[in-house]
């Protein structure tokens, strides 16, 4: 039987792959653009990969731009220096990002909590002074330029990504369903289920004899990894990587669109990025004082929607379970108990 | 020569970095709180000063202005920051990191983005000596005025009720609750302590450096890196890692400058590698 073999939520996965497989002949229709899909996939990459960590295992990381930023720099380098290859290009991202985060992950494994976000945020600012002083081979303050992604072989076939801005778009539409895929496969196996362990209750995790620390350095690592993707993929998006990319105000960034979608949820990141990129955008273009407008997002999301966009819709569920149940403490027995 | 040139500029770097550090550490400490918003703070703590100053003196702005910012601060305690404790730590970060924006761009509103420089009294702008040219007696007045601060700041938290309360609610707050102490009333002082602490090394720099809204956020970073170094929990620990990331990153830039600030990063993670609770941590702070 097919339906079987489909996931529970089937519904849900269709309209939300439909909304994004067609957002270039939606979007212009109420007054978005291209690149802004574009730009929404990729930080809705890096926030869905930081909350693997963030929502999924329980650990905060607010460091996590400058494996974004080394995804961007190992992409950017290849294409500069090295060979005209997208494909290599990300290759190369990701490998950047992911032995960087695997390498300072091991270092701080051990931490939790406050202090754990604290050398996050610390090593992070590493890479951003590596970048910044590192102006010959790096661009400096400049940014790593120029350099343009190439367009893609796929055998008799060449994909124009480069001026076509709808094809660009379901190239990173592809890469970004990679890396939803992969995320979503680890988190139902075994590994993303020991994690949730931990996130409920690390202490009783120990006692049935996971090794926390290695499960939390995977699970760092493997995040590392995929927002390293996303970082690559934006170094793509603007042909360009800035030491900004690395520092400390992009982690909170990508913190705050995984928190504002709901970071108990799988798709929330994504639906938090949509938002955040899009308000970003139009402040920007409408005001001088946007930082203020910014910082407003942080301090009312934190304050009134701390479970985020997706967790508001959350409690609306458990707002009827809570009806349902005090209806049936009010009379109206039922016959079973289901 | 250019040793001990770089030393002393270390040690005075260091000092600064050691008063925002004890700042942060404090809040850090007692309310189990990150506060991004410190140079926010810090940038505020100047530009306040700078308004006072031509009205009441510097002298009068160096302690007035510090005692307006920390009332700001205790007033953001009280309203925001408060109704975060004992949530997952995540979110005072977050609200931290928004208000260091806000206050950010708030400065850059009221008081405009270009810097602006603020005048000392003219007898500490000048130079020690002929032979000394390059310690200017205003770099001697800051190192001194930390110097007193710190020592004043220790000796509070060693004589004074109020401050032991402090100290012990740092190793265990249900204990301190439980015997009778208003919680609550403790966190919001030593919050307002943390703020007056960054908003008067606000007031030192802008002596040193010109205002500018974003002339707190290099600093943050490395108070956060001599926290991580000395130990988190231990206030002698952040004094120390303060000196010797300054002094490191001075003496680093004798002879590799573009590593300056990177070294004192390199710094941290030997220290995390050989002693991961810090030079003077105790095992098992906040984590």
């Amino acid at each position: 039987m097919i339906a079987q073999a489909l996931p529970r939520n089937w519904p849900k996965l269709a309209a939300i792959w439909a909304v994004l497989l067609l957002a270039p002949y939606w979007m212009p229709l109420i007054g978005g653009y291209t690149a802004l899909g574009t730009n929404v996939l990729v930080f809705g990459l890096a926030a869905m990969a930081l909350n693997f960590l963030l929502g999924f295992t329980g650990v905060l990381s607010f460091g996590h731009a400058a494996y974004f930023g080394l995804g961007a720099y190992g992409a950017g380098l290849i294409l500069k220096y090295v060979y005209s290859s997208t494909l290599l290009a990300l290759a190369a991202g990701v490998a950047l990002g992911t032995v960087a985060g695997a390498l300072l992950g091991a270092l701080i494994v051990r931490r939790r909590g406050v202090y754990f976000a604290m050398c996050t945020i610390a090593f992070g600012q590493v890479f951003y002074y590596i970048a910044f002083q590192w102006s010959s081979f790096t661009g400096g303050d400049d940014g790593l330029r120029p350099f343009q992604r190439a367009p893609i072989s796929l055998g008799p076939w060449t994909v124009d990504i480069l001026s076509n801005q709808i094809a660009f778009y379901y190239f990173v539409l592809a890469c970004f369903a990679v890396g939803v895929a992969a995320m979503a496969f680890l988190l139902r196996s075994p590994f993303g289920r020991t994690l949730l362990a931990i996130r409920e209750n690390e202490r009783r995790a120990r006692f049935l004899g996971i090794p926390i620390e290695r499960h939390i350095w995977l699970a760092f690592t493997v995040s590392c990894c995929f927002i390293s993707l996303a970082g690559a993929m934006n170094g793509l998006v603007n042909n360009f990587a800035n030491p900004r990319m690395l520092d400390y105000n992009q982690s909170g960034q990508i913190v705050i669109m995984a928190v504002l979608g709901g970071m108990r949820s799988f798709w929330g990141p994504l639906v938090g990025a949509a938002v955040f990129v899009t308000l970003q955008d139009y402040l920007s273009s409408q005001t001088q004082n946007w930082q203020s407008f910014l910082g407003m997002v942080f301090v009312l999301s934190v304050l009134f929607f701390p479970r985020g966009i997706l967790g508001i819709r959350l409690s609306m569920a458990s707002l009827k379970s809570g009806w349902a149940q005090l209806a049936s403490l009010l009379g109206s027995p039922r016959k079973d108990a289901a | 020569m250019i040793y001990i040139l770089n030393l002393a500029n270390g040690l005075m770097i260091g000092a600064f970095y050691v008063l925002m550090a004890l700042g942060l550490s404090l809040i850090l400490n007692l309310s189990n709180v990150i506060n991004f918003a410190h140079g926010g703070f810090l940038a505020l703590g100047g530009y306040v000063a700078y308004t006072l100053s031509p009205f009441v003196g510097f002298w009068v702005a160096l302690l007035l202005s510090p005692l307006i910012v920390a009332i700001l601060g205790i007033v953001i305690e009280r309203t925001m920051i408060r109704r975060l404790y004992g949530r997952d730590p995540l979110y005072s970060l977050l609200l931290t990191f928004g208000l260091a924006f806000i206050l950010e761009d708030g400065a850059r509103w009221w008081w405009g983005a270009s810097g602006i420089p603020f005048t000392v009294p003219t007898f500490l702008s000048q130079p020690l000596s002929e032979s000394f040219f390059f310690i200017t007696r205003y770099r001697l007045f800051m190192v001194l005025m930390v110097v007193l601060v710190v020592g004043a700041l220790f000796l509070f938290l060693r004589y004074t009720r109020v401050g032991v309360r402090i100290r012990a609610g740092t190793l265990d707050l249900d204990t301190v609750s439980s015997l009778g102490v208003n919680v609550r009333a403790l966190r919001t002082f030593n919050f307002g302590l943390g703020i007056f602490l960054a908003a008067f090394s606000g007031v030192l720099a802008s002596g040193q450096i010109s205002l500018e809204p974003t002339m707190g956020a290099p600093l943050v970073m490395p108070s956060f890196v001599a926290i991580i170094v000395g130990g988190v929990g231990s206030l002698t620990g952040t004094l120390l890692g303060g000196l010797l990331i300054g002094v490191a990153a001075a003496i680093t830039t004798v002879f590799w400058p573009s590593a300056s600030e990177a070294v004192i990063y390199v710094m941290m993670a030997a220290v995390l590698l050989v002693r991961p609770r810090g030079l003077m941590g105790e095992e098992g702070m906040l984590s």
